[in-house]
């Protein structure tokens, strides 16, 4: 049951920037796709096109091989979870659940049978008299779930189903939900802005940026490997050093790590480096090697288990490291201090670098 | 006294000014409302009831009364449904969709409002009366519109338009349509979606719409009266008639018309403050 997306593109207003344009990705069965970006980035644009909410003005949607992208959307066969909920407000967890049965005709046991497995399934067994208005938030969204789920849809198409509840309901649900797609190995496309959910639960990243396709692969591809600056600066938090290109190596400053093979004698580069891939250690006279700088620590920010530390360098960058808090305890440093930064990786691009 | 209860109190006595503007301003508003409102509405009672209880039931009992009640009636029937359909589609279409002449259609819409009810009429009266545009093809076809009851139902039609599609269209904008797109991906047909989540939705609305449009359907005068060319007993509605009969000084029928309306109009408050009542989100 893959999603295939082939072109698509999705202009709202005539002579404005596109929301999509030209993407195509492949979704692959039974995995859990993520379509990340940030706001504005056209992911749920892409999700409605995908759901048959929205028609796109070029380009095919294939569901599990089978042209789509005229089906109409009550026949695609999709669960869809909105952001909102988007739960009828007028009937019960019960009805709610049971309303795409009813449209269906399922004859009544059956119908009966499969809502109470389903609130079963999402642990709300005891709710189903309720209305959605008596319900949390976390509630909700476990009915939006269960209110999809139960017209055993081909693909699930998940539109930021957690973005609107507090981290700790928004873990538990990640957790259930990652839970729930082992049991099922539904096919399901992720909507999200949040990196960490989307490289904790899916198996496969799409990045979006501004209508398009910046990368596509695994988590680890996208975490290690980032094609472009733009996921580069988007994923992991990291930092951003300048640069020439000197013998052979990017320099910044006094530090130096591999360029790119393309990279010519003089071009510009920039390279990003992530908080936990700078090492800290005391400063010390000499011994200096070329992948460390000596930096001055400008302000210190302790975040529960680990520290952040903004470091200006020599070259005037400034760089985030985070330090788990025992290390940090064992550095022994206050700001002002100067230590040693070692930096363990890096990707450099080439070129000035803008945002 | 808990301490912010007291300071609640206190800056509220600082808000509301000295005694005398407060009792002034009470003053004006019950003595205005005393003039306006309560005084009329025990006259229209007296006057009606001045010359007993059998002349009242005879004034409403007689022959042109109950063909002007029927004749209101027949009006607010036709009028009120046609409204209530075209009310609900209208602002489906326009809180939904985004199309070419969506702020023409809702000025449209709102034209009634602003214009006079007896140009309302008159443009009934040049479009199909005798001198007017299809008047020679009506009266060849031997189709009576203006001094007739079609042209009073059309004049009621007219004057209503606005008011079920003005009290729905905010509320279906207010709502959003993600129900609907969750209904659709269910499988739901775009007809089943409207009957079993948007009406369910907006049902308050359009209840407090359709009693308005009522209200102003049974009350109408200017435009009716244009149309009605008072032939008592069969052009007449409720508030011609009794205006027929204040002309003529039977001021206890006039008046005993009246009465009736005037129930009318308590009856709609009452059902209109249980439709908003009901309709706040517990």
């Amino acid at each position: 049951m893959s999603i295939v997306v082939e072109q698509l593109a999705r202009r709202f207003n005539r002579g404005g920037s596109p929301a999509v344009s030209r993407v195509s990705f492949h979704a692959p069965g039974g995995a859990i796709t993520s379509l990340l970006g940030p706001s504005g980035a056209g992911k749920s644009t892409l999700l409605r096109l995908i759901a048959g909410l929205e028609i796109p003005d070029e380009g095919r949607v294939l569901i599990d091989g089978v042209d789509s992208t005229q089906m109409p959307v009550q026949q695609r066969g999709v669960g869809v979870v909105f952001q909102s909920y988007a739960l009828f407000k007028h009937l019960t967890v019960r009805q709610n659940v049971a309303f795409g049965l009813e449209v269906r005709r399922v004859p009544k046991a059956e119908r009966e049978a499969r809502v109470e497995e389903m609130l079963r399934m999402v642990q709300l067994e005891h709710l189903g008299g309720r209305y959605p208005g008596q319900l949390s938030g976390g509630q909700r969204q476990r009915v939006a779930f269960a209110r999809a789920l139960a017209i055993r849809p081909r693909v699930l198409l998940l539109d930021e189903p957690f973005g609107a509840l507090d981290t700790r309901v928004r873990e538990e649900l990640r957790e259930w939900l990652h839970a729930l797609h082992e049991r099922t190995r539904l096919t399901t496309l992720l909507v999200t802005h949040d990196q960490q959910e989307a490289l904790e639960i899916s198996q496969h990243v799409v990045v979006l940026s501004e209508g398009r396709v910046a990368q596509a692969g695994s988590p680890a591809d996208i975490y290690d490997r980032p094609a472009s600056p733009f996921v580069a600066s988007f994923i992991g938090g990291a930092s951003v050093l300048r640069g020439h290109v000197q013998a052979g190596r990017a320099a910044m400053g006094a530090l130096s790590v591999t360029a790119p093979a393309a990279a010519r004698e003089g071009e510009p580069v920039h390279a990003f480096v992530r908080p936990h891939d700078i090492k800290l250690a005391k400063a010390v006279a000499g011994a200096a090697s070329a992948s460390t700088a000596t930096g001055r620590v400008e302000r210190l920010k302790p975040v529960g288990g680990y520290v952040k530390v903004f470091l200006r360098l020599p070259s005037g960058d400034e760089v985030t490291v985070e330090v788990p808090r025992s290390e940090f305890d064992a550095l022994g440093v206050a700001e002002g201090d100067s230590v040693r930064a070692d930096v363990r990786s890096a990707t450099v691009f080439v070129g000035d670098y803008s945002i | 006294m808990h301490p912010s209860t007291l300071v609640l109190r206190r800056s509220a006595r600082s808000l509301s000014g000295p005694a005398f503007v407060r009792w002034g301003l009470i003053g004006a508003a019950v003595l205005l409302l005393g003039v306006f409102l309560i005084v009329p509405l025990v006259a229209v009672f007296t006057f009606a009831f001045q010359k007993g209880w059998e002349a009242y039931v005879a004034a409403l009992t007689h022959p042109t009364a109950l063909a002007a009640m029927r004749l209101t009636l027949l009006a607010a029937v036709i009028a009120v449904p046609f409204n209530l359909v075209f009310g609900l589609a209208a602002s489906w279409l326009i809180a939904r969709f985004q199309f070419r002449g969506r702020s023409l259609l809702m000025t449209l819409i709102d034209l009634p409002f602003s214009v006079s009810p007896v140009i309302a009429g008159l443009i009934f009266v040049l479009l199909f009366g005798r001198q007017g545009w299809l008047g020679p093809w009506l009266l060849d076809h031997d189709v009576r519109v203006i001094f007739a009851v079609p042209g009073i139902v059309l004049a009621t039609v007219f004057v209503t338009f606005p008011f079920v599609a003005r009290e729905v269209l905010p509320v279906m904008e207010a709502q959003g349509s993600d129900e609907e797109e969750a209904a659709l991906t269910l499988g739901a047909s775009g007809w089943r979606t409207f009957l079993t989540v948007t009406l369910p939705k907006v049902k308050w609305g359009v209840l407090y719409g359709v009693i308005l449009c009522n209200a102003r359907a049974m009350g109408e005068f200017g435009a009716v009266s244009v149309v009605s060319g008072h032939v008592r007993g069969v052009t007449t509605t409720l508030p011609l008639h009794a205006e027929i009969l204040y002309n003529e000084y039977d001021l206890a029928g006039a008046f005993a018309v009246a009465s009736l309306l005037t129930l009318l109009a308590l009856v709609t408050l009452v059902v209109k403050k249980f439709v908003e009542w009901r309709s706040q989100p517990s």
